[in-house]
């Protein structure tokens, strides 16, 4: 179901309840940003799957096929008259590099090995995000849409925002996404020639593949550690 | 000598036997075809590594094309691999001239998704430092967009005063331009002794070197000709390119983050004025500009007598951890609207950060922007949008 109160849990959605003065719940909407997604769904009517709020900020997953249609209703029905990004996710989690003794690799954080989807949701491994904004009414919606893994098609949103066309050529060379109706996607930061989508999670980071990070050699054990450097360090420890 | 080649098919007459190139032209028509130029990646007017491609018809711009990418760091795919702390560092890169300021929103999403808040005082100096950069960076703008104009004096000018602010950003932080002071839960460290009352006295600099700039180069009348009426931004299609910040204002738009936008640092708590200009040119962004160091230096000045006592750091875990999550943080920074969108998985770095950075969709105008425009108007348009190359390739 959808959720406006919290992120995906149901603890935050009991809690909103006026039942006892807790602390106030960090992710709640303001009265102008409920209302604006309530216009939001009233005019998009079932193209909205899924909905959210973040610290504030309403996060809204829209049908794959409607995303075009999203940006033009945020732009004339709802005074979102600023773009202020688009861009990618993949969320797949990065795979060992070099399989599972990658134990030597200790440069980069430990990162959850099971696929988990943000706020809103998401059906698959691909997802396109940008956020909208209104100068006049300073109000923002994070719209979201799920990517076909296969076609890797999304709608592009040059003929509504024209600042778009950065942008989403930006996400074409990292991720691959193909904008429906750009004008010319382009390579805009990476060489022409270049090979791969970067910003996927399969893709190395490539100055470790060239020179592999020397592992543990270096490191001195933790102040007041010392001796007892078996002792794992507990994260309650401030 | 011509006579010893093989003449060449095609021609009657050896290409070869002419001197100069020149004379090869005498009496044939003159090809008025379009002319390519390529400006950059080296010109000065680029701030360091944009290309422009421009398409010429005589003095007259018909295309524009921005190549980037010149200085592209990866700093989105780099964010993956390194901890929260680690990546202020990286950050700090991104708009050089106030890389302090590119800290405040990252580590305020951080902090959001822990649950932290600085305390008062921490979030008072962070005011103030943001603040600072914003000076240091329009100072050097007041100064430099002389230079591109062809008036060399503003630009030392602007280079000595900001040297006032850099030496009170190194005395607080240690650094001149890559802070990296700030932590998650607060900042490394308090205030040296004295850095206020310093302070004050630059502040009373910095209003001289703006009435400067007012008499210097905004009551110029030779500036006014070359920036009145040129490189018009209207203000609908100024947002849908994604246009922020003083170029944004400078086309009417009475939009400002610290003001309008969710509330970060001690902005609500100061009395301040949002600076518009209705009519959008490169002028109109110049005296915004401005205005602004002017209500900055005020702003600065006021919270050096409102500054709160009490600790600089947060009880925050020594290994920071940050739970699953997803926070949106945007701040109003010199140079336009910067945000980062941190999605965390509950490891010791984020799973995915999306930088927004302003010079990235300031500059897209740029096509549209330059068609049409002489070529002088050119430099003075790249100068007056004030991007920094960091800031556009991240």
């Amino acid at each position: 179901m959808s959720d406006l109160t919290g992120t995906d849990t149901p603890e935050a959605t009991a809690a909103a309840e006026p039942t006892e003065s807790v602390a106030p719940d960090p992710h709640a909407l303001d009265a102008a940003h409920a209302d604006l997604v309530a216009r939001f769904e009233h005019e998009l009517g079932d193209a909205v799957l899924d909905r959210a709020a973040v610290f504030g900020m309403p996060v809204l997953r829209i049908r794959r096929i409607d995303w075009r249609a999203a940006a033009e209703v945020a732009k004339r029905a709802l005074e979102c008259d600023f773009l202020s990004f688009v861009a990618g996710i993949d969320w797949m989690p990065a795979p060992k590099e070099g399989g599972d003794d990658a134990a030597s690799d200790t440069s980069a954080p430990v990162q959850p090995t099971e696929t988990t989807y943000g706020a809103a949701g998401s059906e698959g491994r691909f997802q396109v995000f940008a956020r909208v904004q209104s100068t006049s009414r300073h109000w923002g919606l994070t719209l979201k849409a799920d990517v076909d893994e296969e076609s890797l098609l999304v709608q592009s949103w040059v003929p509504v925002f024209p600042g778009a066309d950065w942008h989403e050529r930006e996400c074409w060379e990292m991720y691959g996404f193909v904008f429906d109706g750009h004008p010319a996607l382009r390579h805009l930061y990476l060489p022409s020639e270049f090979e791969g989508h970067p910003l996927r999670k399969d893709y190395p980071l490539l100055s470790r593949v060239v020179k592999p990070w020397p592992g543990l050699v270096d490191v001195e054990p933790m102040p007041g550690e010392g001796d007892d450097a078996d002792a794992p360090a507990t994260e309650a420890e401030v | 000598m011509s006579t010893t080649n093989p003449p060449l098919p095609g021609f009657d007459v050896d290409p070869r036997a002419f001197r100069h190139l020149a004379d090869a032209q005498v009496g044939v028509e003159l090809d008025t075809g379009d002319m390519i130029l390529n400006l950059g990646p080296q010109h000065p007017a680029t701030h360091g590594t944009l290309r422009l491609v421009v398409r010429l018809d005589g003095e007259r711009v018909i295309a524009a094309d921005p190549v980037i990418g010149y200085m592209h760091r990866g700093y989105e795919k780099l964010a993956e691999f390194r901890t929260y702390p680690q990546i202020t560092t990286l950050i700090n890169r991104i708009d050089w001239l106030s890389s302090f300021a590119n800290e405040v929103p990252f580590i305020d999403a951080a902090e959001q998704l822990m649950d932290v808040k600085a305390p008062p005082r921490a979030q008072y100096i962070r005011t103030i430092l943001t603040e600072l950069s914003r000076i240091a960076t329009f100072v050097l703008f007041l100064g430099e967009m002389g230079l591109q104009v062809g008036a060399l004096t503003p630009a030392f000018y602007g280079f000595r005063d900001r040297e006032h602010i850099l030496n009170l950003i190194e005395a607080a932080t240690g650094g001149r331009f890559h802070p990296n002071f700030n932590r998650i839960g607060g900042l490394k460290d308090d205030l040296p002794w004295g850095w206020i009352n310093e302070t004050r006295t630059a502040m009373k600099t910095i209003f001289d070197a703006c009435d400067v700039f007012e008499d210097l180069v905004a009551g110029n009348e030779i500036f006014e000709a070359r920036t009145r009426s040129i490189g018009i931004i209207p203000p609908e299609l100024g947002a849908a390119y994604g246009v922020s910040g003083s170029n944004l204002r400078a086309s009417g738009v009475d939009w400002d983050l610290r003001r309008d936008a969710k509330p970060y640092l001690v902005y609500p708590e100061l009395d301040f004025k949002v600076w518009t200009h209705p009519d959008g040119d490169s002028f109109a962004r110049y005296w915004v500009r401005l205005q602004e160091t002017r209500e900055s230096a005020r702003m600065v000045l006021q919270m050096l007598d409102q500054m709160p006592a009490g600790p600089i750091m947060a009880k925050v875990p020594r290994i920071i951890k940050v739970p699953e999550g997803e926070a949106w943080v945007e701040t109003e920074n010199p140079l336009g609207q910067m945000g980062y969108y941190v999605i965390s998985k509950g490891a010791t770095g984020p799973f995915r950060v999306k930088i927004r950075s302003a010079s990235f969709s300031n500059v897209s105008i740029l096509p549209w922007l330059l068609r049409g425009v002489f070529v002088p108007d050119v430099i003075t348009i790249l100068a007056s949008l004030y991007f920094i190359l960091g800031d556009i390739d991240r």
